[in-house]
């Protein structure tokens, strides 16, 4: 074990998207010593791509906004399966982690009175979704990144050594995590530049890896998303919640081939853009369901009049939450009438004169332009759905972010219950600055009550992380990482998709089982060097576990809510709300299976919701008991 | 589908050649999928870095027949495909294996720049500042840090030796975004000067001309920041006139950074 480096931390953080970025920002700022580590360069991580905004009630644009409504809001996108505690800390945080951010040279576009610009977005009461034009991920992983160079500044005076408190291991990748008896102890992986092992020695391990779509083959996430920290999550005896909810984004891009998936953000419709069918209508009057009914608009005039006039008119039926626009246009495309490339369309161009879209929408002119030679403001977009987001995660405390193995603490995409099974836009961005700030200090209050006591790695425990690593190497056959990829991909797109059924799930669970077994002898070809064959060989390991957990709880789940809609299952079912899918793996390494119950919501947040749109979600007992709660309430 | 040469540095830090393969291209592909095929076909353990194949993040930076793109942005139909296309690293930087370079250097020179400074008595949220005063610095943060500016920039392209005393373009941009935003209360035109290398800019613009975000990166921050530099040098009493009790003094570098 010559060629392993070793450090010591405080706290690892693994990922630098904004959940890592904002957890070793709080960790440091707290006064310990933190790690920061990501499989990519510092500043490109995932959270880089996010166009449209972040959700915050400041109010900035209608004063009517306040915590209750966007709590509500969120609520409601998640059909009424989120973990409220995490709802609410998110709804009522996220004002104070947006101003923070301007504190540390975010430059958000403004409004006329000089405060931050909040936009229009699907399943958002109120304009509410602070941005930058449409790169605002850029701009909030740009300002962490800078915050941490300030940081950086700053014990460079004290210390003598910028990297004296928090550092960055960038391209530097966890492949797992070691224990001392229960405890977190120390996570190892690799150096991608030179392929040496490395061991953090570490009581606290927070988890900000991000989502999984790369497991499925038409997706708008890039290659980090294997669900790295799902699986190390579940290898170290921690649990994942509701991995069937996975969220399809209604507009990606699908042509040319080769950068379908790619996303067309929702801004284009929050700031006017229409969906249409082949056959030139407006096709999302006709899927408007009735539990949002009393919301949106039933003509094109109404729907029209919104975005000047919001008080007087309802909201445009394309700005439904996204599991709806999805399947929307998804049946447009089966019943024939979609555009030549298989999706729909999505037009801006007769909207609003070319300098405003270009200005309001800089990046997605730039992207069709120089990607499928397209001028959206001279002709529409070709959409359609794609794999975008996962709601199901690392089961954690939504106060701290703990996850069930004590050290190890979770935030962002890789944490599930906040967005139950369907998150709206703009709630990701704010969701990590406010959890990822949670963790860092979940972890720090971990690492005080721990003393001097400091779990230990076991020797025996690094031999095997490393064999593990080594293993495609050590294979004289096997195959090649990329073919048994693509194949994954499609089987999960095909068979665990947008629109789902027994049948095909079960054929899904088998052919992964089949994978599996391929990929315990997958091989690698050349040096440890920088070699992605090698790295996505271990990757495919964590994407098939992922892969799993998401056919199993979908398998499981015998409803249609948010992310998850089954074809022999089509309504949604008041009972199913009650139940979380709570997976973990066993001693042999098999997925297991069982149903805990979801929080009931505090009665004075159960209250902000009308009697009316409640029936539509709870069973009658539940019912009861908030009528319980509202004559109690009258009485006091 | 139609198939292409490509000619695809191969080697590490020590020594590497030009290695010719020919590959599949399908329509509306750009070089990275190309790249991709190859890894998936005929060499696994190709080095490329890249991220989002969106033009977004900046990773995939590389020079194809010579000039500094992005692959992700570069589609095959822009190219001569008559001849064998060749695809090399960024010259300026040191090559780890293949195609990926070690752009440590970047993150040193960010290291280097006073963070910004905001006036302590305004609270978080109260910041008020209007569209037209943040716009010139909105443009310089929509960089995505490529370094295709850096790499082609005559002052370290070809010479290690000023490496040292010149941040390159992307860096020098840096300054006059925090010099230029609102609420920045520091002063850093002296060190742009002194230490960032500024003098050394004789405004060619082969930095602009690469930008893919189209950034006028010398228009809008070099020039403008020379002229801050020379009223500050000439005059001090004009800049500070105007700005009393918000930049008192020079904001000197960070130590040990
Ligand atoms: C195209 C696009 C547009 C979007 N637009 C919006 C939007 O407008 N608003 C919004 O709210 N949300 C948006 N989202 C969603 C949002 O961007 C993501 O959910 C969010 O950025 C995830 O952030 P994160 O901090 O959890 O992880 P990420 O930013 O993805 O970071 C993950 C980090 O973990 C690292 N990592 C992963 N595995 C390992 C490992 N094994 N070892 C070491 N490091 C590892 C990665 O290198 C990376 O640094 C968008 C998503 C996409 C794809
Ligand atoms: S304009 Fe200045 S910074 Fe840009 S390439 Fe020329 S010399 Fe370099
Ligand atoms: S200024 Fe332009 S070329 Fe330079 S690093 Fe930024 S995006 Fe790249
Ligand atoms: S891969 Fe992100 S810019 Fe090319």
């Amino acid at each position: 074990m010559s060629d392993i480096q070793r450090h010591s931390y405080d706290v690892v953080v693994i990922g630098a998207g904004g959940a890592g970025l904002r957890a070793a920002i709080e960790a440091r700022q707290q006064g310990k010593r933190t790690a920061i580590i990501s499989k990519s360069l510092f500043g490109k991580a995932h959270t880089v791509m996010a166009e449209g905004g972040a959700a915050a009630s400041m109010g900035n644009a209608n004063p009517n906004d306040n915590w209750q409504v966007h709590f509500r809001d969120t609520i409601r996108g998640g059909k009424f399966m989120n973990n409220p505690r995490m709802a609410e800390l998110h709804a009522v945080e996220a004002p104070d982690r947006v101003y923070e951010l301007e504190a540390w040279g975010a430059l958000f576009d403004r409004t006329k009175d000089g405060k931050i610009s909040q936009r229009n977005f699907g399943g958002h009461e109120y304009p509410r979704l602070a941005h930058v034009g449409d790169r605002t991920g850029l701009e909030m992983i740009r300002t962490l990144q800078q915050r941490v160079v300030q940081l950086q500044q700053a014990d460079a005076e004290e210390h003598g050594d910028p990297e004296a408190m928090i550092k960055v291991f960038a391209e530097t990748t966890i492949t797992e995590l070691l224990k001392d008896g229960e405890k977190i102890a120390g996570a190892f992986g690799y150096i991608r530049e030179t392929g040496a092992f490395v061991l953090f020695e570490t009581p606290a391990v927070v988890l900000a890896t991000g989502g999984i779509g790369k497991s499925f083959k038409v997706t708008s996430n890039s290659w980090e998303y294997t669900g790295d920290g799902h699986a190390l999550a579940l290898r170290a005896g921690g649990t994942l919640l509701n991995m069937e909810f996975v969220q399809f984004h209604p507009t990606g891009m699908v042509w040319p081939p080769s950068v379908k998936g790619i996303l067309v953000t929702e801004s284009v419709r929050g700031d006017g853009g229409v969906l249409r069918n082949s056959e030139g209508k407006r096709f999302m009057f006709d899927y408007v369901p009735d539990v949002f009914r009393k919301q949106y608009a039933e003509t094109e005039e109404e729907a029209d009049g919104w975005y000047a006039d919001p008080e007087n008119n309802r909201r445009p039926p394309e700005l439904l939450p996204r599991d709806e626009v999805a399947r929307s246009i998804n049946s447009e495309v089966k019943a024939g009438r979609g555009s030549p490339a298989g999706g729909v369309f999505l037009d801006i161009s007769t909207r609003m004169p070319a300098e405003e879209i270009i200005r309001r929408l800089p990046s997605m002119h730039h992207q069709f332009k120089e990607l499928a030679d397209v001028d959206i403001t001279k002709e529409p977009m070709e959409v359609g759905p794609t794999c975008h987001y996962v709601m199901g995660g690392v089961e954690v405390d939504a106060d701290t972010g703990a996850a069930l193995v004590p050290g190890l603490f979770a935030a962002g995409e890789v944490a599930g219950g906040m967005h139950g099974s369907n998150r709206l836009g703009g709630n990701s961005l704010s969701d990590l600055l406010v959890f990822g700030r949670r963790a860092g200090l979940g972890a720090v209050e971990y690492l005080d009550s721990l003393g001097d006591a400091r779990p230990a790695v076991a020797d025996a425990d690094l031999e095997s992380a490393q064999a593990e690593a080594l293993a495609p190497f050590e294979r004289e056959t096997g195959e090649n990482p990329y073919a048994l990829h693509q194949e994954l991909q499609q089987t999960m797109n095909d068979l665990v998709g947008i629109i789902r059924k027994a049948s095909e799930m079960e054929q899904a669970l088998e052919a992964l089982a089949k994978l599996k077994e391929r990929v315990a002898s997958v091989t690698a070809e050349g040096g440890r060097a920088y070699n992605p064959g090698w790295h996505l060989a271990l990757d495919l390991r964590n994407m098939l576990i992922v892969s799993e957990c998401i056919a199993k709880a979908a398998l499981e789940r015998e409803e249609s809510r948010g992310g998850h809609t089954r074809d022999d299952y089509p309504e949604m079912s008041a009972e199913w709300r009650k139940v979380n899918l709570v997976l973990g793996m066993n001693d042999k390494g098999a997925v297991t299976l069982r149903r805990q119950d979801l929080d009931t919501m505090r009665g004075d947040l159960v209250t902000l919701f009308e009697d009316d749109e409640l029936k539509k979600y709870l069973t009658d007992e539940e019912q009861s008991a908030v009528q319980r709660i509202r004559e109690t309430e009258k009485g006091e | 589908m139609s198939k292409a040469k490509f000619r695809v540095w191969r080697g590490d830090a020590g020594e590497g050649e030009l290695v010719d393969y020919t590959v599949e291209v399908n329509e509306g592909e750009v070089v990275l999928d190309v790249l991709h095929r190859l890894q998936a076909t005929q060499t696994p353990d190709l080095a490329v870095r890249w991220n989002c194949k969106a033009g977004k993040c900046g990773s995939c930076s590389m020079e194809i027949n010579g000039r500094p793109r992005l692959a992700c942005m570069t589609r095959m139909s822009t190219l001569d495909q008559s001849e064998p296309i060749a695809v090399t690293p960024l010259r300026t930087f040191p090559v780890i294996r293949d195609l990926v370079c070690d752009v440590s250097y970047n993150y040193v020179k960010a290291r280097q720049i006073p963070s910004f400074t905001p006036d302590p008595s305004v609270k978080p949220g109260e910041f008020r500042m209007q569209q037209e005063d943040v716009q010139r610095s909105q443009e310089f943060r929509r960089c995505i840090e490529c370094y295709l500016c850096q790499n082609v920039c005559h002052v370290i392209r070809d010479h290690e030796e000023n490496k040292e005393a010149f941040s390159g373009p992307r860096f020098l941009m840096r300054v006059a975004e925090l010099e230029m935003h609102p609420a920045d209360t520091a002063d850093r035109r002296l060190a742009a000067q002194e230490d960032y290398g500024l003098g050394y800019c004789n405004i060619t613009k082969c930095c602009t001309e690469v930008c893919p975000e189209h950034i006028k990166i010398t228009d809008n921050a070099l020039i403008p920041m020379k002229e801050r530099v020379a009223t500050r040098k000439y005059d001090p009493l004009v800049w500070l006139g105007s700005k009393i009790g918000r930049r008192p003094a020079d904001t000197p570098k960070v130590p040990n950074t």
